[in-house]
């Protein structure tokens, strides 16, 4: 077993995730039937074998060549900008206290 | 009255530019049938009417006045809830995005628009666009119109059953590994996943950037045609957008396949294809031979590692674009009384705001991607999708286009394979691959009259080359009748 406990609780404190008991249990069953899968992997040799980040990496256009001019222009306003906050007192997005004194 | 079953993009216009209904009623007539139909098969999470409305009434002027339509005028459509619609909630399909307002309308949506259309509302989904029965929705299950026990297939299944059902005259849905060609298959309609950087991704809910592409479902390959013309394109927001001209599909559509190198590759005809599933494409791949194709059989080696490369690369990505919803900016903000640090917020924000399928993902892709894992997982599929990219790049040395099932088997009943998330994204083997290399692929209805369910043929393309994999598609359709 790749996955531990130890390991599922050190991953969902790294992507933010409180998860329950029961969802820990879930998760170390689950990510460990799935990693099993993913090591068929491993059956291949890729020495060598450039890894592919972007299908436009491999010339179908080339990348960058379709960048817009770096020009100043309007972009959405600050009241649609922040019309979705959860809390917000008009002008910044409220969050709880970051840094205590 | 109108059949609103068996309108097309063209008689929806033609009826709308003719006067024989008018915009608004035409919408209205559509907006009747969604509630009544659509208790039992839930394919609309939320609808747009007054926005409908108000575009519908503007091109009943233009047709009042006698002056012509554009090119999808007064037809309605409807839109996958993971693509922004100014001023119209926009969910995703999560709990985290319940009450987003979007400020902005993605491209396609806005370019839909621009050409006439009358978006009726926002169309049920996977949550982020991750699953493959669309039963991982927030909100609950779309039930499959051909058959309520079953599912209509996912991501985009809301999408493929509004246009099975006619309750929209055609749908934009989204594909990763499969969400567009696999709820099409299943629901018996047309759907096509464009190449890569063909169709602006701005304003669509990122799930993986590397893998997204936006398409048309539709009941017709001509309807697919002129969907996808009418959203292609190069776009300033969106720096993955490709600057390849558009051709004109439609056009292109007629043009004789006789001659054409069509491969079959064998790994998609192996282990695990239900026999009804096989016996269909063959009936499919016979009509194209009718046709004058040339059938050349194939092979892709490396077919089988694509599932397990795609589950690292779209998680990889899918945990880091999924890690803006924090509940600072937009969406839930866990209750301010529960959490006193700012992470503590995050935490409980993101644990009551994902549901199960895009937490297990959220981990794997965090673990694929963390330190002392990167290169035997990441670095690894990455080099993995190299190999797949190189067999398609041989194939096509050799084939104009290829042609597969869309799915090993034809639609499942809900629940029955929801305890095992493996056997799950197994469903997607023959639609993967497509979204890992960037090439174009169309699922089309290919069932005997004898089959209870609908079966999809899938024909796949070289980068940039729509108007093959179309025209393939337009043959097998019309040869069945």
């Amino acid at each position: 077993m790749k996955i531990t406990r130890e390991v599922v609780d050190y991953v969902a404190e790294l992507a933010h995730l409180a998860l329950s008991e029961s969802e820990r249990t879930g998760m170390e069953r689950d990510l460990n039937s799935i990693l099993g899968y993913i090591d068929t992997l491993n059956e291949l040799e890729t020495t060598g074998v450039a890894p592919m980040a972007q299908v436009a990496s491999r010339g179908t256009e080339a990348a960058g060549e379709s960048l817009r001019a770096d020009e100043r222009r309007p972009s959405l306003g600050h009241g649609a900008a922040m019309g979705n906050a959860p809390q917000t007192d008009g002008t910044f997005f409220k969050v709880p206290k970051v840094i205590e004194r | 009255m109108i059949d609103l079953k068996s309108l097309t993009l063209e008689s929806a216009r033609t009826s709308v530019q003719e006067r024989e209904i008018t915009a608004a009623a035409l919408a209205e007539a559509f907006y009747k049938e969604i509630e009544s139909g659509d208790r039992d098969i839930h394919a609309f999470l939320t609808l747009s009417k007054e926005r409908a409305l108000a575009q519908a009434h503007g091109m009943d002027l233009i047709a009042d006045r006698g002056d012509p339509l554009p090119p999808l005028g007064g037809v309605p459509v409807a839109i996958k809830d993971v693509m922004n619609t100014q001023g119209v909630r926009t969910t995703a399909g999560s709990r985290i995005l319940e009450s987003y307002i979007a400020p902005y309308d993605a491209t396609a949506v806005a370019r839909l628009e621009a050409a006439g259309a009358v978006i009726l509302g926002k169309l049920n989904c996977d949550e982020f666009a991750m699953g493959s029965s669309n039963e991982n929705s927030a909100y609950g299950a779309v039930r499959n119109p051909r058959d309520l026990e079953r599912v209509p297939g996912g991501s985009s299944g809301g999408s493929a059953a509004a246009v099975a059902a006619g309750m929209a005259v055609a749908t934009l849905g989204s594909d990763t590994g499969g969400s567009i060609r696999q709820p099409a298959a299943f629901c018996g309609v047309v759907g096509m996943m464009p190449t890569y950087g063909r169709v602006s991704r701005y304003g669509l809910i990122a799930f993986a950037s590397s893998l997204d592409h936006i398409g048309p479902l539709t009941r017709t390959v001509k309807d697919a045609a002129l969907m996808l013309k009418t959203i292609a394109g190069k776009d300033p927001m969106d720096a993955t957008s490709a600057e390849t001209p558009v051709p004109d599909y439609i056009a292109e559509l007629e043009e004789p396949v006789r001659g054409l190198k069509v491969g079959i590759p064998k790994e998609y005809f192996a282990e695990g294809l239900a026999p009804e599933v096989r016996a269909a494409v063959e009936d499919a791949i016979q009509l194209l031979a009718k046709a004058g194709c040339e059938i050349v059989p194939i092979s892709l080696p490396n077919t089988k590692y694509a599932i397990p490369t795609y589950y690292v690369v779209a998680t990889a990505e899918a945990s880091s674009n999924l890690a803006r919803f924090d509940g600072v900016r937009y969406g839930l903000r866990a209750n301010a009384g529960e959490a006193k640090t700012l992470k503590e917020m995050y935490k409980l924000t993101r644990e009551q705001g994902f549901g199960p399928e895009v937490k297990r993902r959220i981990m794997l892709g965090t673990y694929v991607l963390s330190a002392g894992y990167y290169d035997a997982y990441y670095l690894k599929a990455q080099r993995v999708r190299t190999l797949l990219a190189r067999d398609f790049d041989s194939a096509f040395q050799q084939v104009d286009a290829m042609v597969t099932p869309a799915t090993p088997t034809t639609a499942f009943k809900l629940g029955e394979k929801n305890d095992d998330p493996l056997s799950m994204y197994l469903n997607d083997i023959y639609t993967v691959t497509a979204d890992l290399v960037g090439i174009p692929g169309i699922s089309v209805p290919c069932q005997r009259p004898s089959d209870p369910l609908p079966i999809g043929v899938q024909i796949l393309g070289r980068h940039f080359d729509e108007s093959t994999v179309l025209r393939l598609a337009h043959t097998i359709e019309y040869s069945r009748g």
